[in-house]
């Protein structure tokens, strides 16, 4: 979900009052279990940088930590359209039954970033499409609908060979900042269920359950929901300036009484990424189990309802995230607790760092 | 735990005991994916399973290839949802006719371990996660009383069910007060293709059928109490244990 901020950041100048390279965090992986976080508690007055393990003595027995269950897609699908033309579909949704929607991009690799890539070939409803690299495990599509690069496909498959031919051909959506291909493994937390999202919904990729026993061992509850993280960019600025696009999310009933006792014990909501975030605001204020769309756009005026704290990763100012992050805290500390990251060498980006905000 | 309406991951179910316990679980109302190297002999249980008004989906793949255990579980998970039980049941005696383990290419024991050890831990990892924070989940390894004795000619398939065993085990201690239950079950001598193979000489009359031990280990799986976690069981004692108590 960082990686479309970064984009802009790379594309964009820095407000001039703060120096260039408060913007620079590294974009190297960091192995999960030397993820470092920085903390930005409202109650002190600085900020400070500590091993992600001790998220279970910051908080409190009685606090509840929201997480979000779904598994990463291999949501990137090479193809090519009745004529030979090549494209990549990126999903931008679930699938559903044997129907697909996703956006096209022009033929490349995510080495080349999104804005740069080529156009994709024009493709119209009623058109055929072939989905996967290899011929052995490519299936058939027709177009269902085509609003610019905005399609919906569906599979002339049943889902059994529709789910196969994805994991076969499929990969992680990437962008360019990472050239290097990531396995699937790597862009799922060990708590990752259905596969519903089309990027790694990553801040809770230092979750390890070392982490998870610590937090229930010290009295805090662990709660799920399921949100369809979305692609973080297209390369289209039309369509960019719209992200996130209305995400499917689902609220377990034992999630919404767990929400409810930690209400009623005094403690507090931390959630595990933004797309926590974004389904429990959006289904607030009267959380009821099942799906839900989540449409709620966060920014700095927003006001958290359900969520009192948010682990996230690092997000430079400039970055749409950090806007996000400053729902959660005033945007001087943030910009602080950035700059300190930088100064000790953190990372950004979906596989880097993370920070505690509360 | 109930079976019901809940998401079932079997391996080795184009066969045998695996497919036994699809069939059983699905009749139970289970949504079963089922996983099998070989689409062909997989698609024809699954069809089976269809025909009979149950919920079964095929996913072709193999347990012992490192790279294939996300999309396994990614696949089922697509297709079933979440994943509440997990029966690992798909394994291999290595080389036929079974040798001595000094007799044994190293590789084969790797290869034989690589299946019937590493790839059920491979896939828990995936799957536990999820169960442990619903609270929830059955994990079931099919183990083989070759994990207790020493049969010569056993060598390989024997030291990876031992393994499998305590796998097992400390999963279960390391899982405890999650609500995620894991068991061990040494199904017996049943009449199987992988039992032919080891033991073509075998009088068939003498074994158990792969449905009446299914019947059981899905007996197991129900019954919470009599099969704790951690617990390594033994089909055929099932009944039995089940008048003691």
């Amino acid at each position: 979900m960082i990686a479309r901020a970064f984009q802009r950041v790379a594309s964009r100048e820095p407000p001039s009052e703060l120096p260039t390279a408060v913007y620079a965090l590294r974009t190297a992986e960091v192995p999960r279990r030397d993820v470092r976080l920085v903390v930005i508690d409202r109650a002190r007055d600085d900020s400070y940088v500590t091993p992600f393990g001790s998220l279970v003595g910051l908080l409190r027995a009685g606090d509840l930590v929201v997480v979000n269950d779904a598994a990463t897609l291999p949501a990137s699908l090479a193809g090519a359209t009745a004529a030979g033309q090549a494209f990549e579909l990126r999903l931008s949704a679930p699938i559903d039954g044997n129907r697909l929607t996703g956006v096209l991009l022009g033929p490349g690799d995510h080495r080349t970033r999104t804005e740069h890539r080529a156009a994709p070939p024009v493709i119209a409803i009623g058109d055929r499409v072939r989905l996967g690299a290899a011929a052995a495990r490519s299936i058939d599509a027709r177009v269902l609908g085509a609003i610019g690069r905005r399609v919906e496909l569906r599979a002339d498959a049943n889902a059994d060979e529709l789910w196969q031919a994805l994991y076969a051909s499929g990969r992680p959506v990437q962008y360019a900042h990472r050239p290097e291909l990531l396995p699937l493994y790597a862009v799922q937390t060990a708590y990752a269920a259905r596969p519903w999202a089309v990027e790694m919904p990553s801040a809770g990729r230092a979750l390890t359950w070392d982490v998870l026993l610590g937090l229930r061992r010290a009295g805090v509850a662990i709660a799920t929901l399921t949100h369809a993280a979305g692609l973080s960019s297209t390369g289209d600025d039309a369509l960019d300036r719209a992200l996130p696009w209305p995400e499917r999310y689902e609220l377990p009933q034992r999630t919404i009484d767990e929400l409810a006792r930690a209400k009623d014990r005094g403690g507090r909501v931390i959630a595990i990424g933004t797309t926590v975030v974004r389904a429990l605001e959006s289904a607030a204020p009267e959380l009821h189990a099942g799906s839900g769309i989540a449409r709620l756009r966060l920014d700095g005026a927003y006001r958290p309802r359900v969520v009192d704290g948010l682990v996230s990763g690092l997000h430079a100012p400039g970055e749409s995230h950090f806007d996000l992050l400053s729902a959660f805290a005033p945007r001087a500390r943030l910009e602080r607790a950035i700059a300190l990251a930088h100064a000790r060498g953190l990372s950004g980006h979906e596989l880097g760092d993370a920070c505690l905000v509360m | 735990m109930t079976i019901e309406g809940n998401g079932v991951l079997v391996t080795g179910a184009s066969r045998g005991l695996g497919r036994a316990l699809a069939e059983a679980l699905a009749a139970k109302g289970a949504r079963v994916a089922l996983v099998a190297r070989e689409p062909g002999p997989l698609g024809d249980v699954v069809d089976g399973i269809r025909r009979r008004g149950g919920i079964a989906h095929a996913i072709a793949g193999d347990i012992g290839d490192k790279h294939a255990i996300h999309r396994i579980a990614g696949q089922a998970q697509g297709l079933v949802g979440e994943i509440a039980i997990a029966i690992h049941n798909a394994s291999t005696l290595g080389p036929v006719p079974l040798r001595l383990l000094l007799d044994t290419e190293c590789e084969d024991l790797a290869d034989v371990l690589e299946t019937n050890l590493v790839g059920p831990f491979r896939l828990t990892k995936i799957l536990a996660g999820a169960m442990a924070l619903r609270g929830a989940g059955t994990i079931v390894h099919v183990s083989s009383d070759a994990s207790v004795e020493p049969y010569p000619r056993w060598g390989a398939y024997g030291v990876s069910k031992a393994a499998q065993d305590h796998l097992s085990r400390i999963l279960a201690a390391e899982l405890a007060d999650t609500g995620v239950r894991v068991i061990a079950v040494d199904p017996g001598e049943m009449d199987t293709r992988m039992h032919a193979d080891a033991m073509p000489d075998a009088d068939r009359a003498q074994l158990q059928r792969p449905a009446d031990v299914a019947a059981r280990i899905v007996a197991m799986i129900e019954d919470g109490e009599h099969a704790q976690s951690g617990a390594r069981l033994v089909a055929p004692n099932w009944r039995a244990a089940e008048a003691v108590s």
